[in-house]
């Protein structure tokens, strides 16, 4: 008895029962559907999260004063009260650590801000003329603040997009003065458009002054409160943060079981924090999914064993005429191998519509991998074999002659 | 026992005198026995059955309701095994065989007609008939090629795609028969084939029955409640209480294909 017979037989027996063959294959078909889909939105949020941290730029690293959690995933932009970190704190890292690119002294003001009968509050932030580069920002018009304005402490703004909307509604910024605490200042540019951070807050809602000019105009104070780091390479950033942790250590004089008075942020630790969520939220999605795919192997199983009972007089003719048991079983087991792999089949389908449909109707980025599509094709033909086994041994042990006298 | 013995030797007579004696014997029974258990009941089918079948014979077997004609039917088709006794088919011992070489004589050496036409629904009368040359490993064309001669054979040509529920019961057995003949067996069986027939649809059945022995020399064995439906056999046995009462050549022959010639034609009517 040849193998490609058996098929043959597997298939008849199937064709000649379409619409239960096609209502098997349905828990299958939404099983594997659901795999792909589900594993598509939890991957489409990893990839947009990385290519989110990518654009800001991986070698940047967060300085801050006080002492704060260094594993946490808390911002830096809240102000502390801690005034532990100087100005040449940061000009010693910039000189002194060879890992570190640009750095700059970062001081932040949450500020009113009046145009003509306008105004809007907003964070003003004090940095130096390296910013734009350290956090790959460009300027949209107009130009960003030099070196001179830094050490002038002159009271230009560059200010954000959202800043922009508001406060001008439609008129060029550029060249127009604005009130800050009732001091004058001249916006010199606008920053190009960042949209949201992974945490969903606005970027584009800024103010962008010299640090000078803000710790004297508009706190009154000296020390700084973080500082923007760029290291020189990606990989360097771990280096950057152990030597810029030693140089503080060193130059605020703490004794070796003293605790830091600022913490060191790595923005990689940030990204794997994000990327951890995600694939925890990918795997959780998947075995939500996976039961579906487990409720539609029973169905089979469930199907199979009708089936078994209802042409018990089938499988009597059949080995009347000459089935082995061996052929009976095989072909049961085919059969229901034959339905899992093609409810497989069009799952794969239906999953990727579905991916291809989700970014369009509900904004959220899908990316299909391969592994979930052959994950889902070995699944469902385990899922076959493993629950067509027992109903194709029960249609084998058969015997003919009571198989031929059941009604 | 001793009737056993009795009756034994005189079929055995009886042969030597009319069936030519160098005719192969197809089927030897040796005291056989078949005894069902049913919790603490013991039934006994068949109580000792010996028999010789020879190449070409066409015996009818009738008796009455019980009395072990199926169960010795069974046995010979090599679908059940004696509880006691020998067995040799064509030549081979059958007795002890495996489920599987069971299977694989059932296949290849006989051939099955049942009373309640037992083909496969939503298949059409071909695939119905290819069936037995897929366990066999018939290839493909070889197989459409035989399928489609068996169903000639038997009149059934532009039926082929027809399933069994748009085919009359004499057609439905008529394809029963075409499935039965079509791996070319030693030998074809059929438990009461005319039960669920009219009498001239039973005619017709007969007829087929009567050409495939005399053409084609195929060994028949037939049961039926019917004496005149027996009386179309060359040989008729006559079972009781699981043993064999009487086993006598039928006289003179009924020839089904010339009754039909005979019969007024029934048209389209006749087979509903
Ligand atoms: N599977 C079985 N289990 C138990 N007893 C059985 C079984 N098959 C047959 N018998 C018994 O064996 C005896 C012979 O049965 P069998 O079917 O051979 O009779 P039969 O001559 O074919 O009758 P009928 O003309 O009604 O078909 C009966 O008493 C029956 O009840
Ligand atoms: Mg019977």
């Amino acid at each position: 008895m040849n193998q490609l017979m058996i098929f043959k037989i597997a298939f008849r027996a199937l064709a000649r029962n379409k619409m239960r063959s096609a209502l098997t294959m349905l828990g299958i078909i939404i099983g594997v559907g659901a795999v792909i889909a589900m594993v598509s939105i939890g991957q489409g949020a990893q990839a947009s999260v990385q290519a989110q941290i990518a654009s800001v730029g991986t070698n940047l690293l967060f300085v801050g004063a006080g002492s704060q959690n260094v594993g946490g995933v808390r911002s830096g932009t809240g102000a502390t009260s801690s005034n532990t970190l100087t100005v040449d704190d940061i000009e010693a890292i910039r000189r002194e650590i060879p890992s570190v690119a640009m750095a700059s002294p970062t001081v932040n003001a949450r500020s009113q801000m009046v145009f003509g009968n306008q105004n809007w509050n907003t964070q003003v932030q004090g940095v130096n003329e390296q910013f734009p580069q350290i956090r790959k920002w460009q300027i949209q018009s107009g130009e960003f603040f030099t070196e001179a304005d830094v050490r002038t402490a002159s009271r230009v703004l560059v200010i954000g997009a959202t800043v922009a909307e508001n406060l001008f509604s439609g008129l060029d910024p550029v060249g127009q003065s604005v009130r800050v605490r009732e001091l004058p200042f001249r916006v010199i540019g606008v920053m190009a458009r960042r949209g949201q951070d992974g945490q969903g807050r606005d970027q584009d809602d800024i103010a962008i002054a010299p640090f000078t000019t803000v710790q004297k105009k508009l706190l009154a104070i000296t020390h700084v409160q973080f500082a923007h780091v760029s290291a020189v390479s990606p990989e360097a950033t771990y280096l950057a943060q152990e030597q810029i942790t030693d140089l503080l250590r060193q130059r605020h004089k703490l004794a070796p079981n003293q605790e830091n008075d600022f913490f060191v942020r790595n923005l990689t630790d940030v990204a794997e924090a994000a990327d951890e969520t995600n694939r925890i939220m990918t795997l959780l999605l998947a075995s939500i999914a996976s039961v579906s795919l487990l409720v539609g192997g029973i169905g089979i199983m469930n199907i199979m064993l009708v089936s078994v009972t209802e042409r018990t007089r089938e499988i009597g003719i059949r080995m009347a005429i000459g089935a082995r048991s061996s052929a009976v079983r095989t072909q049961f087991l085919i059969e229901a191998v034959v339905l899992s792999l093609m409810g497989g089949v069009i799952g794969i389908a239906v999953g990727l519509t579905i991916s291809l449909l989700i970014p369009w109707l509900l904004t959220w980025p899908t990316l299909v991998s391969p592994t979930s599509i052959i994950g889902s094709v070995l699944f469902s033909a385990a899922v076959g074999i493993f629950f067509g086994y027992y109903p194709a041994r029960k249609a084998a042990s058969l015997d003919p002659i009571d198989a031929l006298r059941y009604e | 026992m001793s009737t056993v013995a009795e009756i034994d030797l005189s079929t055995e007579a009886k042969h030597a005198d009319v069936e030519t004696p160098l005719a192969r014997p197809v089927i030897q029974l040796d005291h056989i026995h078949k005894i069902y258990t049913m919790g603490d009941v013991e039934v006994h089918a068949l109580r000792g059955v010996s028999l010789t079948i020879r190449e070409g014979e066409f015996v009818a077997i009738m008796g009455a309701s019980g009395s072990g004609k199926s169960t010795m039917m069974n046995i010979i088709g090599c679908l059940d095994r004696p509880s006691r006794g020998a067995y040799i088919l064509d030549g081979q011992d059958v007795s002890e065989l495996s489920k599987d070489e069971r299977a694989d004589i059932r296949n290849r050496k006989i051939g099955f007609v049942f009373q309640g036409f037992n083909l496969l629904s939503r298949t059409s009368a071909l695939e119905n008939v290819e069936l037995p040359m897929l366990y066999a490993g018939v290839e493909g064309a070889e197989r459409r090629r035989r399928a489609l001669d068996a169903l000639a054979s038997v009149g059934l040509a532009g039926r082929e795609q027809n399933h069994p529920n748009q085919l009359s019961g004499g057609q439905q057995q008529r394809v029963a028969v075409a499935r039965a003949l079509v791996n070319q067996p030693a030998l074809i069986l059929a438990d009461e084939p005319t039960g669920n027939l009219d009498s001239r649809t039973s005619v017709e059945v007969m007829e087929i029955f009567q050409r495939l022995n005399r053409e084609h020399g195929i060994t028949l064995i037939l049961v039926t409640h019917e004496p005149d439906i027996a009386e179309y056999a060359k040989r008729i046995i006559v079972f009781k209480d699981g043993r064999i009462k009487r086993d006598e050549l039928v006289a003179d022959q009924r020839d089904a294909a010339e009754e039909l010639r005979n019969l007024p034609e029934i048209v389209d009517e006749e087979e509903d």
